[in-house]
């Protein structure tokens, strides 16, 4: 199973780079990226534009799909994603004052001050849920972060119409990895990599959470702290990926429950299973959003929701047991 | 329970004449306030015909068209929201939740996409493209989450509403991105519940949707506090709860859409106005449907009034004002309450 996935994904990232605006043989694309010739123009094409794009593409995929994939892990609620947490909220908050009191800000500043927003938009739904009596229940997170959410995109709504920038606002929000470039992606990649790799030990305390709290409790694990690194990690996957290329709906939601259908209630084989998904599905998403209307690129959100709406309804109308 | 019922009556009855009081009170500070301003006694001779033909032209033609408007919607918002919640049980339950909002965001995209002139007899054509998208939107969920053996369940009304409103926001989003950048800001603005620009015919295009609407559902009253027993209990003391279910989910849907359609989507009012309503009446459909169409009234208008005095020269949506104070008071209440 895991070595189908890891297939898929090389074949679909060879894909999604020999295919784009400018046609390459697939000869090229391979001495392109093992013989690389800095005097031709489609080795250049592919090391400049394509490999910056689809390593992107992979590895906030699979950042978004581990990040729900936990997210739904500590909630025990399958519906959870990270859009609950605030984080894409408090981005795009951050974005909207940017752009309203800092016009011309390089994409690089830009990804810096969205990824403050989302922890920001986090550590409210945080300190707010603390400060009720009981605690930081699922329940009381989950609303606490759908309100917020709510408030900050709103008021994004605000600060865009009185400034008159809610296109830019929604380009911005739509998504896309036009803009990322190698130095982009040697900011990103170590904290996305690492993170990636810190969820692994933390599996198999999600899989026991997943089951109940009690359950857990009585297994001697520290909900509060299991709690803490899990949604640290989740914030710092998805916060920096939101940054680099805005909202990008439904593939923290969709992919673990794919990846639940192949492989089990296992965490531990969930995570790894969710991240080469996730890779696959934003790698052939962002090639979509390239091919289909060439020389314009349609935005990736809107692509992934193409796919992930249907995928949702079917498993609404599949989903017999009470939630 | 039965000791209660009288004094919880009274009760009812007291705040919805308070809620009435400060709603003819924020109407009328509405009314004063604006660009032009205008003293209570200005507004008082005008409206029984004494005023000054500025004055008439000020208060007849641009202010109470838009301030009818608010009432109508803002009241077609909370009883919606207090109904939706008794159907799917879910004190969370807003009508933005059914995706009725992101289809009249999605019918109003089609419409300035595929139009291209903004002025003249558009008076009723966007909120009528509104209307067709949130009712198309509530007719797709509803089909998907029909289901044979138990009718329409409430979870997975909620379930596939989410992913319909998730599948409308990406095509709006497509939409919208094509669009320039003028005509972007105009929409923008009408989707966060700008009532700018609304004229009698709006009025009257509402105002018997809402009444019929508001008064079925309140007739219903009794129906609606049996499902919050469960639909087993429901049923064996007689309720019919699937027909009903769907009679009544018709009308949340019919008075959201067209308080959609005429004020934008403006979101929380459908799922604050309820909890206040509860907290102030109780959990009994009779008195809680009056009084939450009342609070979503007093809300709506007061936040119209402030985006649109306070901002000057820009005025700020309604929705966004909306949101703005709503949302801190929630999540107080989120912090006091167990």
């Amino acid at each position: 199973m895991f070595l189908a996935a890891i297939a898929a994904l090389l074949l679909s990232m060879f894909i999604a780079i020999s295919l784009g605006a400018k046609g390459l043989t697939l000869e090229t694309v391979w001495t392109a990226i093992f013989q690389y010739n800095p005097a031709l123009t489609p080795h250049q094409i592919i090391h400049e534009l394509r490999l910056p794009r689809v390593i992107a593409a992979a590895v906030i995929g699979a950042a978004f799909a581990v990040a729900g994939a936990l997210m739904q892990g500590i909630t025990r609620n399958p519906l959870a994603d990270t859009g609950i947490l605030g984080i894409n909220a408090g981005a795009t908050f951050v974005v909207a004052l940017s752009f309203a009191f800092w016009p011309g800000l390089p994409y690089g500043w830009i990804m810096f001050l969205s990824f403050v927003g989302a922890v920001l938009g986090t550590l409210l739904i945080f300190l707010l849920g603390m400060a009720a009596p009981g605690g930081l229940t699922s329940i009381r997170l989950t609303v606490a972060g759908a309100v917020i959410a709510a408030m900050l995109s709103s008021l994004s709504t605000g600060v865009a119409i009185y400034f008159d920038l809610s296109q830019d606002l929604a380009f911005w929000y739509a998504g896309g990895f036009g803009g990322i470039e190698w130095r982009h992606l040697k900011l990103i990649l170590p904290v996305l990599l690492v993170t990636l790799v810190l969820t692994l030990p933390m599996a198999r305390r999600i899989s026991l959470m997943s089951l109940g709290e009690e359950v857990a409790i009585n297994l001697g694990i520290n909900l509060r702290w299991t709690r803490l690194f899990a949604l640290t990690a989740v914030v710092v996957l998805a916060g920096v990926s939101v940054s680099a290329v805005g909202s990008i709906g439904f593939v923290g939601l969709v992919i673990p429950h794919i990846s639940r259908k192949l492989v089990g209630v296992d965490y531990r084989l969930i995570i790894p299973m969710s991240s080469l998904l996730g890779a696959v599905l934003l790698v052939l998403a962002d090639l979509g959003s390239r091919i289909v209307n060439p020389p314009q690129e349609l935005a990736v959100g809107i692509m992934v929701a193409f796919v992930g709406v249907p995928f949702f309804l079917y498993l609404a109308r599949k989903e017999r047991r009470a939630l | 329970m039965n000791t209660n019922t009288p004094s919880r009556g009274k009760r009812s009855i007291a705040v919805s004449v308070a809620l009435l009081c400060i709603a003819c009170a924020v109407i009328v500070i509405s009314l004063n306030s604006g660009t032009i301003r205008l003293s209570p006694i200005a507004v008082l001779h005008t409206l029984i015909g004494y005023g000054t033909p500025d004055d008439q032209i000020v208060l007849f033609d641009y202010r109470l068209p838009r301030i009818l408007v608010t009432v109508l919607a803002g009241a077609g918002l909370g009883v919606a929201g207090a109904a939706l919640q008794g159907i799917t049980r879910n004190p969370l339950a807003d009508p933005g939740i059914l995706g009725l909002h992101a289809g009249a965001a999605f019918g109003l995209m089609v419409f300035v996409s595929f139009s291209h002139s903004m002025n003249g007899s558009v008076a009723l054509l966007i909120p009528l493209f509104a209307f067709a998208g949130s009712v198309a939107a509530a007719l797709i969920i509803m089909l998907l989450s029909y289901d044979r053996h138990n009718g329409v369940s409430p979870i997975k009304l909620i379930l596939v509403g989410i992913a319909v409103a998730a599948g409308f926001h990406a095509l709006t989003l497509y939409l919208s991105l094509r669009l320039d950048e003028d005509t972007y800001s105009f929409a923008a603005r009408w989707l966060a519940g700008s009532v700018w620009g609304r004229d009698w015919v709006h009025v009257q295009a509402l105002l018997p949707w809402v009444v019929l609407c508001i008064s079925y559902i309140w007739s219903r009253s009794k129906t609606l506090d049996a499902f919050n027993l469960g639909d087993a209990a429901a049923t064996s003391i007689g309720t019919p709860v699937r027909s009903q279910r769907v009679i009544l989910l018709l009308c949340t849907v019919a008075l959201s859409a067209v308080s959609v359609s005429m004020a934008g989507g403006i979101g929380f009012i459908g799922l604050a106005a309820p909890h206040l309503a509860r907290r102030l009446v109780g959990p009994m459909h009779r008195h809680l449907i009056p009084a939450a169409g009342l609070i979503g009234m007093v809300i709506l208008v007061a936040a119209d009034t402030v985006g649109r005095t306070i901002f000057q020269p820009n005025s700020i949506p309604a929705g966004v004002v909306v949101a703005a104070i709503g949302a801190p008071y929630f999540l107080y209440l989120l912090v006091r309450t167990k």
